[in-house]
């Protein structure tokens, strides 16, 4: 079942409204104030309008009656002047609605763009740990209810608040002792619709989670379908269904019923209210001997009417308003998670000739690193492993340092690819360390295989080269800066990933491969196709390279894949290449050309390898032996093989079944 | 089409009917307490009777309290039936997809699988919770006002025809203006759940390439297009509440200088003409109503139509449910069998293969030789075109299809974990697996090693798709769960490409040693992993092109010397 991740239990739907409400109107003041005035406009309008037909009937109807060869020209002006008044009215309400249209989908636009922002800069961790139908939710369900709040819900509120501000005004004025058993009802009916809607908002946030699960659960199983059929565990998939299925019904149900109830109270407490009102107003027109009419008494009860009806109105517009703050906070509490972390101020610049820094690519890059960043930090693990390896680092000459407009110190250091790791301990989650005091360097166009059994912890090193994840303690540098000094976008530049798994995008093949480099032209987007070697099966299809993918690559063999990705990967000519070789699930024919073209891509750069194979692992420079997140053995092959440790009997063991 | 969907209403029928009805004693209720307000005020307050006002408040308060249990009810009814309508809905979809074939499954993507069972069965849901609700309300309210003003002042009542007939072309036209724009946008949504999931899924080479930026760039347009044809479509409907207004005032004007005159000749009362100001609201109410929930029902259409197209569609497979259920043995004979995915298109031909009980076979080619295809028939993954295809001597059509694939367990090629624990996922091979039967197939799997390092064992998580393990643990736990089955035939599709040669060594020696018996089919890249077959058959091109041992084609085979020197170089220099 998917695991969805709940915010903190104590929701706010007051401060989740608020936050609504700014992104919705701040800095859209004039649009604010015409919608108040439209609402103004057209509740006046109202009011003026049900009192209109009466002073019709008496003024032009009832004396009429009989009268032969009548005047009608007052009724006719009359009705004209009502006529303007109602005219303008329909006009606000037009502009109000059309404007309405705008603001809402404006802001729905927003929002989903924020949280689409948003949900790119989140760490991995977070999208290892929460359900893909869950955050899909978010982006159509989510909003779509908050969509509907925002277009209709809000105004109705606005309506009804204002008008039972007008009418109590007025409630006031006829008789206080009556306001007063009106307050005694608006307190009995907060009380109650309050209680419905705590309970309602609580099923509504059950309905919301199980929906989540279910709509997870169909998610997974469908995409695994073929799993299911080949276990024969459809019905046992469709019991767990069941389970979740009947879990959201009763959700909905609930969830809906007492929604649904709270007009229906609100409304008839209004009733009860009518009736006590009646019955107060009665005695006080009897015993106060005049002070209060009759006539006050059926003013009051029409203005006690749609004092209620209002207050039922804001009753049933909770309903909906509590949908969407559920949602809302659903978005809320994504957009609230941390982002990843990205404090670096060294960023990658192409240097000239000369050195200096220039806008046009030259190919030549070198990170700008200002006074306060420390180098070289982990420079003494080249000592410890290779002595004979090591110098000091060189003094930096003053006269490198330059000064920028803020006057900040600054230097250029050339980007060449020399990556160190020091004392490296990583856990996925806190308290479990995967990786321990990994320490390792390599020097500028070195090549570094990681070879041990699966789960040995390869790939989770190479994820900490360009900060997938975080360390949890030593250090890695890069050209001697500390990775967690570079800017994160920059340091990923200047590693290419070829991972495991190829993820293409729907798009053209074309538009795949620039993915690396989106600028690139035709040609460079087809030389690095013809050094991946994946020209020839290119133009093998039907549209060569604007053929369309679609589906993650449907249709594309493994190894096509797995060539589309290291074309990719070579376009974007990055210094420094993790690879994590997968080659062996593609025929050989095709293995040949993967081979080849990752031979050709590794050259003059550094590379870090998680090797498959023994050619690869044959000519690398250094050969990291992996165990249980430790490195266990390092060398070259043949130094390796001297030893007969862990990669001699794997050694052996491979070249015996090859 | 509405008879497939409504007929899911089932148990929940009384309450779909009870829903509408017991709406109706509230609209009763709505129409009484005014009356009763009225006369208390008219005939109570006026005249200082008190004794009225204390029978006629009663009067309201049982009222009151009528409509407070026919509102609750309502509302709980209609709750209770259009959330059990929708679960039958989602629980029949998800019973037909689940009893799909693989056929089936080609012929609707996965995509739109999830979507028809998720949002659009929400939009019926919708719709069906209005329906029970408003449908009845708003025509019947219709009708009654209508009658009510034709009894009233017949002549005015040629007022409402021509106000009834602008307001239905009123709809018409909106309707019209704004389908394809809504039409539209709801295509819009498919792209725009496209580019979200493939972010989801990309999220490790998008931040790769630093390509965030390109990824919000292709959200923001496909978000755009949402916005821009919903605005569109929503800006028409906008005016559509003001010029009803506008026709409703219109009628006051009329009706009141109509009734004027026709008051003034004595054919009509004052009090009368007060009545068809009330009715006219209704009237116009209603029919905006009744219009909404056609409007409503038009936007929920091509859900119901998505819907009722899978719970229609046929299966494309017959199970065989009666069939023999228990497969004799492991043998597996092929006889000129073609098999075609689309008519007149042969991915086999005249395929002919027999592979003994016990037998250790693999199976190698390139790319699009028929691999695959060739395995998925013994388990009936698919049918074969034309030929016969016997397990244990007994024609795979001949079994029920459930005893077939428990027998014949494959590991497909793109295969998937579920979120759960290690155990449960195991599980799908044997329900009432014991945690020993467990333990001993992921040795034999060279799962055992990785899974008891973990804190909780088999009961670790597994996070959906099982993300969190690497491609060969994912592959070697796949394999143990293929194992639990305790299958006749084992059939690995590339199974072990993502573990490294020596535990793929050791998982073979594993199941040669400790399961006897079994057949296993291997197909396989590496030539090491199926070496010491008892047969190996090249395929090519939909064809079997030689068969024979190691040795033999060794000697015989061109190609697959090839190979075998192509993938030893590497380890001799």
């Amino acid at each position: 079942m998917a695991k969805m991740k709940m915010g903190p239990k104590a929701k706010n739907p007051v401060k989740t409204l608020k936050r609504v409400l700014k992104d919705v109107f701040k800095g859209r003041m004039i649009i604010i104030a015409f919608i108040l005035l439209s609402i103004i406009v057209t509740s006046l309008t109202t009011v003026y309008a049900s009192n209109f037909i009466g002073k019709f009937i008496d003024s032009f109807v009832e004396p009429m009656v009989g009268v032969i060869n009548p005047d009608w020209s007052g009724a006719i002006d009359a009705l004209v002047k009502y006529g303007v008044v109602v005219g303008i009215s329909v006009i606000f309400s037009y502009l109000q609605a059309y404007i309405m249209v705008g603001v809402s989908q404006g802001s729905i636009f927003k929002i989903r763009n924020r949280m689409f922002k948003h949900l790119e800069k989140l760490p991995l961790s977070y999208f290892d740990q929460n359900a893909h139908g869950s955050l899909m939710s978010r982006f159509s369900n989510d909003t779509d209810t908050l969509n509907q709040l925002i277009s209709n819900g809000l105004i109705h509120l606005i309506q009804a608040l204002l008008t039972i501000i007008v009418v109590f005004l007025a409630l006031i004025r006829n008789s206080w002792q009556l306001t007063l058993v009106v307050f005694a009802f608006i307190g009995i009916t907060l009380f109650s619709t309050g209680t419905v809607a705590k309970k309602s908002s609580k099923y509504f946030i059950n309905q919301q989670r199980s929906l989540g699960d279910v709509n997870g659960f169909i998610e997974e199983m469908i995409n695994g379908q073929r799993v299911v059929k080949v276990f024969n565990y459809e019905e046992k998939s469709k019991k767990d269904f069941d389970v979740l299925n009947e879990k959201l019904r009763v959700a909905m149900t609930q969830a809906n019923s007492w929604a649904g109830s709270m007009g229906p109270i609100s409304n008839n407490i209004g009733n009860l209210q009518y009736v006590v009102l009646v019955l107060v107003g009665a005695s006080l027109a009897v015993g106060s001997s005049g002070a209060y009419t009759i006539g006050a008494l059926a003013a009051f009860l029409q203005l006690s009417k749609s004092f209620s009806n209002n207050i039922g109105q804001i009753a049933n517009q909770m309903n909906s308003l509590l949908v969407a703050l559920a949602g809302a906070e659903r978005i809320y509490e994504l957009e609230d998670v941390e982002v990843e972390e990205n404090n670096g101020t060294v960023t990658l610049v192409n240097l000239d000739k000369d050195g200096n820094e220039c806008s046009e690519k030259t190919g030549s890059w070198g990170w700008k690193i200002t006074r306060d960043i420390v180098l070289n930090d982990a420079f003494s693990v080249k000592r410890d492993i290779d002595p004979e390896l090591f110098s000091e680092p060189e003094s930096v000459d003053e006269s490198e340092w330059k000064v920028d407009e803020n006057g900040k110190e600054y230097r250029y250091v050339p980007l060449k690819g020399e990556v160190i790791m020091k004392d490296v301990d990583f856990g996925y989650v806190p308290d479990k360390t995967v990786l321990h005091d990994i320490s390792l360097y390599a020097t500028p166009g070195q090549k570094i295989a990681f070879v041990g059994s699966t789960g040995a912890g390869k790939t989770t090193i190479t994820n900490l080269l360009n900060r997938f994840y975080n360390i949890k303690d030593g250090a890695i540098t890069f050209d001697g800066v500390n990775i967690k000094d570079i800017k994160l976008e920059d340091l990923r530049h200047s590693l290419g990933m070829i991972l495991q798994e190829t993820n293409l995008f729907t798009g053209t093949i074309k538009d795949n491969i620039k993915y690396g480099k989106l600028d690139a032209t035709d040609e460079e987007v087809e030389r690095a196709a013809k050094l991946a070697n994946a020209h020839d099966f290119i133009m093998m299809m039907p549209d060569g390279y604007d053929t369309l993918i679609e589906n993650n690559g449907e249709g594309l063999s493994q190894g096509q894949r797995q060539l589309l990705s290291i074309a990719r990967a070579a376009i974007a000519d990055p210094p420094v290449l993790v690879m994590d070789e997968a080659t062996s699930s593609i025929d050989t024919h095709t293995e040949a050309l993967v081979q080849s073209g990752m031979d050709k891509l590794m050259e003059g750069r550094t590379v870090f390898v998680i090797a498959h194979r023994l050619s690869t692992v044959r000519n690398s420079d250094a050969i990291m032996v992996l165990e249980k997140g430790r490195i266990i053995e390092r060398g070259t092959h043949d130094s390796l093989i001297e030893d007969e440790g862990v990669y001699y009997n794997l050694y052996t063991g491979a070249f015996e079944l090859s | 089409m509405i008879k497939t969907l409504f007929s899911r209403v089932r148990q929940y029928k009384k309450y779909a009917i009870i829903t509408p009805i017991s709406m109706i004693g509230e609209v009763a209720m709505e129409v009484l307490i005014p009356t009763l307000m009225a006369l208390i005020i008219d005939k109570g307050v006026a005249n200082g009777d008190m004794a009225y006002i204390w029978k006629m408040s009663l009067y309201l308060v049982g009222a009151a309290f009528m409509a407070l249990t026919f509102g609750v009810l309502s509302a709980r009814m209609g709750a209770t039936a259009s959330a059990g309508f929708a679960t039958n809905l989602r629980h029949d979809i998800y019973e037909k997809v689940m009893d799909f074939s693989f056929k089936d499954i080609d012929r609707f993507s996965v995509s739109s699988l999830i979507t028809r069972m998720t949002t659009d069965v929400q939009n019926v849901q919708n719709s069906f919770q209005m329906a029970i609700r408003m449908a009845f309300r708003s025509p019947v309210m219709l009708i009654f006002a209508i009658i009510m003003v034709i009894r009233n002042g017949s002549e005015l009542a040629a007022v409402f025809a021509i106000a009834i007939p602008v307001i239905i072309c009123g709809i018409i036209l909106t309707f019209s203006l704004t389908k394809k724009y809504f039409e539209r946008a709801f295509k819009g949504f498919d792209k725009f759940n496209r580019v979200v999931q493939e972010n989801l899924n990309g999220i490790r080479t998008v931040k790769a390439y630093v390509r965030e930026e390109v990824e919000e760039d292709k959200f923001r347009e496909s978000a755009e297009n949402i916005k821009y044809n919903f605005s569109k479509g929503q800006k028409i409907m906008a005016a559509t509440h003001p010029v009803i207004m506008l026709i409703s005032y219109t009628c006051m004007i009329a009706i009141s200088y109509l009734g004027a005159k026709i008051i003034n000749v004595g054919n009509m009362e004052t009090g009368e003409l007060m009545s068809i100001y009330t009715y006219t609201g209704q009237i116009l109410s209603s029919l905006i109503m009744t219009g909404m929930i056609i409007i409503m029902f038009s936007i929920s259409w091509p859900s119901m139509k998505r819907i009722a197209e899978v719970l229609e569609s046929e299966i494309s497979m017959d199970l065989n449910e009666d069939g023999i259920k228990s497969v004799p043995d492991g043998s597996v004979s092929f006889k000129n069998v073609d098999f075609a995915y689309k008519e007149g298109k042969n991915v086999l031909k005249n395929i002919n293969l027999d592979i003994k009980s016990g037998e250790t076979v693999g199976i190698l080619g390139t790319t699009g030789s028929g691999k695959t295809t060739l395995i998925s028939l013994i388990a009936r993954l698919y049918d074969v075109t034309s030929g016969s295809l016997c397990v244990g001597g007994i024609d795979v059509k001949d079994y029920n299809v459930h005893a077939l694939r428990d027998a014949v367990s494959v590991v497909l090629q793109k295969n998937t974990l579920f979120s759960g624990t290690i155990a449960e996922n195991l599980r799908w091979g044997d329900m009432n697996g014991s945690l020993e039967k467990m333990e001993e197939v992921a040795k034999h799997a060279s799962a055992f090693g990785f899974i008891s390092e973990k804190e909780n064992g088999f009961d670790s998580r597994v996070e959906q798709g099982g993300s969190n393990f690497s491609g060969g643990q994912k592959q070697r736990l796949t394999i143990a769960r293929a194992l639990m089955k305790e299958p006749k035939i084992l059939i690995l599709d590339d199974s072990t490409s993502a573990v490294d040669t020596a535990t793929d060594r050791s998982i073979r020696e594993a199941l040669n040693k400790s399961v006897k018996g079994m057949t296993k089919i291997i197909i396989s890249q590496r030539i090491s992993s199926i070496e010491d077959a008892d047969k190996i058959v090249i395929m090519n091109k939909g064809e079997i092109e030689a068969v024979g041992t190691h040795d033999e084609l060794i000697k015989t085979n061109e190609a697959y010397r090839d190979l075998y020197e192509t993938q030893t170089r590497g380890a001799n220099g």
